[in-house]
């Protein structure tokens, strides 16, 4: 257990709630849902999600902490935006599907090898690089975030794609030399910083 | 003006009457076959200018009895408004040349419908009198009002202010009711997001300060007897002493109780004194007096409480109550704040299956509750197990599994049950033995009460019922009314509700008792024939005490004297008729709407003979929903058929068997009669009547049958106000089952 | 018409060599046709798309667009953001919203671009192109400048996600808006008014972390397209169009399909049907060809 984690645990272990509302983006909505469960109906991955957002928020309140933040569910969010548009009490699910996310992966809690999990941490890091994504070196690093062997595998299994991509001009191989990049990506990773050291700052004073 | 009846026809040529109907043609008919004494055209009668040449007439000429042949009855009805004459109304737009295509292959049937409906106008008119108030009674501008709670006081308060003098006649001793024991109230005002005061301090010392309203607390109604305008009450206390009062009209406002839990064993009700029903937790906050709520067993503070809600409510089962409060929600949310308005830690939940929070204020509440992190879990409560800590076990609903909380207090949600009298149609007037051996339905958990009104009519002790006890007050269309003329029941008498519902409720049969007192003082009707001076005179030497009459009047206005002969009230009648169509001999009528004015209408219809191939339809309308949608069906340009020939009554209970019998005799071919919906969810405006009606057409089929004639010849059909399209279909329909039967063998 | 200046950001995947760069390209096309100058916001960054939040939590994510905001409000004062990629469109939108609604975090993020000397005002709209062209232009100005209508064309709109919800385009339903079918018609061509899966999600970015599942999606966005008789699926999403347009060879190696459906830009449908050749058009980025669009182009 992370001692973020611990030290949440020791001082919300009366409600998850609580914690969810001070800690989690959007996370004050959660007690504002209604159970009506159109956002599981209207969630395109619904059916591959363990918990669906109403269950979430129910069991949120039900303090089932380590279920939520280990859930596999919240990282199925595709970001159609679909619940938000429907839910009838206008609660950002989507954002607070995000929060959860970033907030169990903060206290370590997200199930082994989620690959969106790791995709998105592959996302930011390589935006966070040049200020711009890279897609070549990002298509590589996912093909490859199991290790070498099955990175070739998933290279070659994609390989027409990627030679459709190139002829058609829309991926380039001289991207992996460099490529786009903003000119101030020192002020960015400070400004980047910056904000994380606040971010974190907030967070932990409420640990 | 003297005694003389002088006969005055009008036919109206405007609205197109004048270009699709030959009006030379109806003026002659009223003159000749009408004997209308003098007989006139205008183009736009409903005109200052043509209602000026009536009024003329009657001043100058002395006409006493107009027959006014134009639009719908229910049409110009500020203009035709003569009330120093007797006066008929031939419809022959809406009721003809609307339903009718212009068409020239039509011409003939749709003049031969208009030259019929002014034989029967006239045909009406001279049988008609002009009402007159019989004097009876005199004004009485004193309410009663039986319950002191929310309710009582403000139907008193609102009286009072309104400037009519109120009695109060209270049970307990002190006024207040149910929300005397309230901590706080549901909140009435925007934004709906705290519980409120109850008021009920405020409203008490208002009550004392007025001049106009005597408070007798301790006491019951002994006895009432008389009638709207002249209500004579014995007012009982509890040590004894009577006092009798007169009043003009009465409210009852008793309240409600709660449903006992302790038979629900699963709820643990009885077995620990901290599991409590909603009313009673409102007494523990009271007590706490803004501190902690301490638990009844020990009084240790409440740091967990669990509502259970929808307890013996909305159930199959026997015992339970088969409908929801349909506020115990809002009771629970307020509750809940109660406890974490006082402690946010406090740790509350709500366990709901449906909650049910209605109207925007009630949403806002819901999320007001939720803003102060109240939990709701849809849950189904299992069992409460009781112990030092009270455990809850339920299935969460959302996560479908099996689980359980703790709480130091459990509050069960139970309903309310109205404080009803005994229904005095608790044996039912007309005993359906297949109905009665059909309904197995489990029984409503029933108390055996004790009479509140104590009325002294013929018909029963109290109020009647509608459902789960519900006193009857026609909740879908005129809230209050009761079958009791001048008695207006309010509050959760009539259907649960809350405080602010019960307030609204009470002002509402506060205008309609002043209105019932004034009416009564001038003689006329209350509603829904409001102002009508007519009233039902009883031909005694005629009558066989066969008591039809005193028991089948919806609004038991007839009581009976000792040798059975009825006995008439006429302020407690409302003017159906349905008296009227009870008797067997015939002898009750009004001065303007009688037995023979309806058949003096059927006679002068010309009916063809057989050879001419031209049926013709009796039509029976009900003046209060039917032949308005007849009218409408008009307007809408929705054909009626040519045989029909149609007759307003004002009731459908008020139709004679005679009327069927002769006009079936004088050869016509069918008779469709339309009345209003029937039964629990009725919408007679006399409540009985259409089902009345029904029940007498039941024994139509012997008199059909002895005359040889088809039983499909006479329908009873329930029309809604709604059915535009319907209601000339059913005419139509009847138009081709005569093509297909045949016409009517008694033609001459 | 006078020349309208946007400020514009473009974003990562239209770069040259990047996986939209035929929209960059066609939207240059469009606009030099409709006369709306696209000032670019220097040295614009990525704005963390809809994936980031793993990495990245609420106030980083914010920070980013709030640089391109602030950026924009330096280098291109008084002109509104436009973007042409849903995501960053709904990027930046968001984070003007939120840090306009929440006065903490507006002054943290001030805070964090203060490292750069960079201050935010947050008084700038961020638009999307498609309102640019609803609301500004308006569909009769489009129709006047078609030369080349795009006749006996049946076009499946695909709205996708992001450009309709949760803002979408003023006026329109989330769950039908019509804008894009009114874009097809005005360009000559046959919009389908009842394609259902208009609105339907392609899996975003979990098309590379849930290729399974997000396959399964696009398989039906295409399927609904073949089943209306359509000629080509347009898009205003860049994501969506690579979604639905590169993965048809894995798709009917997995369901047994044998799609091979064109999915177009509306911008690529403007420049064609405004008279443009095919590489103004941007047609040669197509992976799978838009033959009749060439053959009009062509013309």
């Amino acid at each position: 257990m992370s001692d973020l984690n611990s030290a949440m645990t020791e001082r919300y272990h009366n409600s998850f709630l609580k914690e969810v509302e001070a800690n989690v983006e959007e996370g004050e909505w959660v007690k504002m849902c209604m159970q009506c469960g159109v956002c599981a109906g209207s969630c395109p991955l619904g059916n591959a999600w363990e918990h669906t957002p109403q269950k979430l928020f129910m069991m949120i309140r039900a303090g089932k902490r380590e279920a939520v933040l280990s859930s596999d569910a919240m990282w199925m969010c595709t970001s159609c935006y679909n619940c938000i548009a429907r839910c009838p009490r206008g609660l950002p699910i989507t954002h607070i599907m995000h929060g959860l996310a970033h907030y169990a992966k903060r206290l370590g809690l997200v199930p082994k090898n989620q690959p969106t999990a790791q995709f998105s941490q592959i996302f930011w890091d390589n935006l966070m690089k040049k200020g711009r994504v890279n897609e070549l070196k990002l298509g590589l690093a996912i093909y490859f975030k199991d290790g070498f062997g099955q990175g070739i595998k998933n290279a070659l299994a994609n390989k027409q794609l990627g030679q459709n991509m190139m002829k058609a001009k829309r991926m380039n191989a001289m991207e992996f030399f460099g490529g786009h990049s903003i000119k101030d990506t020192g002020g960015l990773q400070k400004m980047i910083k910056k904000a994380q050291e606040i971010e974190d700052a907030k967070i932990q004073g409420n640990s | 003006m003297s005694d003389e009846k002088k006969f005055a026809g009008y036919i109206c040529t405007g609205c197109g009457i004048g270009e699709r109907l030959d009006s030379s043609q109806l003026e002659m008919i009223a003159t000749r076959e009408g004997k209308m004494q003098s007989c006139k055209q205008h183009e736009m009668l409903c005109s200052s200018e043509g209602v000026q040449m009536i009024r003329d007439d009657i001043s100058s000429e002395g006409a006493s009895h107009i027959m006014i042949a134009a639009c719908s009855r229910r049409a110009k009805v500020e203009a035709f408004n003569f009330p120093e004459v007797a006066m008929t109304r031939a419809n022959l737009r809406e009721g003809v040349i609307w339903v009718r295509p212009d068409a020239p292959e039509h011409q003939e049937t749709t003049q031969e419908m208009a030259d019929d409906y002014i034989r029967m106008a006239c045909a009406e008119l001279r049988s008609l009198k002009l009402p007159h108030a019989s004097g009876e009674q005199s004004l009485n501008k004193t309410i009663l009002v039986v319950g002191g709670g929310i309710t009582g006081m403000t139907a008193a308060l609102e009286s009072a202010a309104a400037g009519y003098p109120v009695h109060i006649v209270e049970k307990q001793g002190a006024l207040g009711g149910q929300a005397a024991g309230y901590a706080k109230a549901i909140p009435t005002r925007s934004p709906y997001k705290e519980p409120r005061d109850t008021g009920v301090a405020e409203m008490i010392a208002a009550i004392e300060a007025s001049g106009l309203i005597t408070v007798h607390l301790n006491s019951t109604v002994a006895k009432t007897a008389g009638a709207p305008g002249r209500f004579n009450v014995d007012i009982a206390t509890e040590s004894g002493a009577v006092s009798n009062e007169t009043f003009g009209a009465i409210i009852q406002a008793t309240g409600f109780k709660l449903y006992d839990p302790s038979n629900l064993q699963q709820y643990g009700y009885s077995s620990s004194p901290d599991i409590v029903t909603n009313a009673e937790l409102e007494k523990l906050v009271k007590a706490a007096a803004g501190g902690p709520v301490k638990r009844p067993s020990d009084g240790k503070e409440v740091k967990a409480v669990a509502f259970v809600q929808n307890v013996g409510q909305s159930s199959s089962e026997e015992g339970q109550l088969s409908y929801h409060s349909g506020i115990g929600d809002l009771i629970a949310i307020k509750q809940a704040m109660y406890f974490k308005d006082q402690n946010s830690d406090c740790d509350t939940t709500i366990l709901f299956n449906n909650l049910r929070t209605p109207g925007a204020a009630g949403e806002d509440f819901y999320r007001a509750g939720q803003e102060k992190m109240i939990t709701f879990s849809k849950a189904q409560v299992s069992e409460v197990v009781p112990g030092d800590s009270l455990e809850v076990k339920f299935q969460d609903l959302i996560l479908d599994e099996e689980t359980s909380m703790q709480a130091d207090l459990v509050v069960l949600d139970v309903g309310m049950m109205p404080n009803s009298g005994p229904d005095p149609y608790a044996v039912p007037i007309v005993i359906d033995e297949k109905a009665e051996a059909a309904s197995e339905t489990p029984r409503a958990p029933t108390v055996t009460v004790d009479s509140i009104l104590n009325l002294d009519y013929r018909q029963g002790t109290d109020l009647p019922h509608l459902k789960n006890g519900f006193t009857d007050s026609h909740f879908i269309c005129f809230p209050y009314e009761t079958r009791r003329t001048g008695i207006y029941a309010a509050g959760p008498l009539r259907r649960p509700m809350d405080m602010r519902q019960a307030q609204d409720d009470a002002a509402g049969a506060a205008m309609k008792a002043i209105q019932a007192a004034e009416n009564a003082g001038k003689g006329m009707a209350a509603h829904p024939r409001a102002g009508d001076l007519s009233f039902p005179s009883f031909r005694m030497d005629g009558c066989t005490q066969c008591k039809r009459c005193t028991v089948e009047c919806p609004f038991g206005a007839i009581n009976e004297d000792e040798k059975g002969y009825p006995l008439f009230n006429e302020s407690r009648c409302r003017r159906c008729g349905t008296c009227m169509g009870a008797c067997p001999v015939r002898v009750i009528s009004f001065e303007n709407y009688s037995v023979e004015s309806v058949n003096q209408q059927i006679k002068n219809v010309e009916v063809p003979e057989e050879f001419d191939e031209k049926p013709r339809i009796l039509v029976l309308a009900c003046e209060n929903d039917a032949y308005p949608a007849l009218d409408q069906a008009g307007m809408n340009g929705v054909e009626i058929n040519p045989w029909a020939r149609v007759i307003p009554v004002r009731c459908l209970g008020s139709v004679s068997l005679s009327w069927i019998t002769d006009s079936l005799n004088s050869g016509y071919d069918g008779i469709v009669l339309m009345g209003c919906a029937k039964g629990d969810d009725y919408q007679c405006h006399f409540v009985r009547g259409s089902a009345m009606a029904h029940e007498r057409m039941d024994k139509v089929g012997d008199t059909l049958s002895s005359l040889n004639l088809e039983p499909e010849r006479v329908v009873v059909y329930e029309v809604a106000i709604t059915d535009i399209e319907r209601a000339p279909k059913l005419i139509n329909d009847m138009a081709e089952t005569v093509e297909k039967i045949g016409l009517s063998p008694f033609k001459f | 018409m006078a020349k309208k200046e946007v400020s514009y950001y473009p974003g990562c995947s239209s770069q040259t060599g990047a996986s939209s760069s035929n929209m960059m390209r066609a939207t240059q096309t469009m606009c030099d046709e409709l006369d709306i100058q696209l000032n670019e916001i220097p040295d614009w960054n990525c704005c963390g798309a809809s994936i980031g939040y793993g990495g990245g939590g609420e106030l980083p994510r914010l920070t980013l667009s709030a640089r391109n905001i602030a950026l924009s409000e330096q280098h291109n004062p008084g002109q509104e953001i436009v973007a042409t990629c849903a995501a960053c469109w709904l990027s930046t939108r968001e984070a003007k919203e939120r840090l306009h609604e929440d006065a903490n975090m507006f002054r943290d993020a001030n805070t964090a671009l203060n490292e750069i000397n960079l201050k935010l005002n947050n008084q700038t709209p961020v638009r999307h192109m498609v309102e640019v062209l609803v609301e500004d232009i308006g569909f009769e100005a489009i129709k006047a400048k078609v030369k080349k209508p795009l006749q006996g064309l049946k076009i499946a709109s695909y709205v996708g996600c992001q450009t309709n919800r949760p803002f979408g385009i003023a006026e329109e339903s989330f769950e039908n808006p019509v804008y894009l079918d009114h874009l097809i018609e005005s360009v000559g061509a046959d919009s389908i008014p009842t394609y259902e899966k208009k609105v339907q999600c392609c899996g975003g970015a979990l098309a590379f972390s849930e290729p399974e599942k997000s396959q399964e999606m696009i398989h039906g966005i295409i399927e609904a397209a073949y089943d209306h008789g359509a000629d080509l699926i347009a898009t205003p999403c860049p994501l969506c169009q690579a979604n639905v347009e590169i993965y048809q060879d894995q798709i009917n190696a997995r369901f047994g399909s044998k799609f091979n459906m064109p999915v177009v830009y509306y911008s690529q449908l403007m420049s064609v049907a405004f008279g443009r050749n095919s590489k103004d058009s941007a047609l040669d980025g197509q992976i799978i060809r838009a033959k009749s669009l060439e053959e009009i182009a062509g013309k």
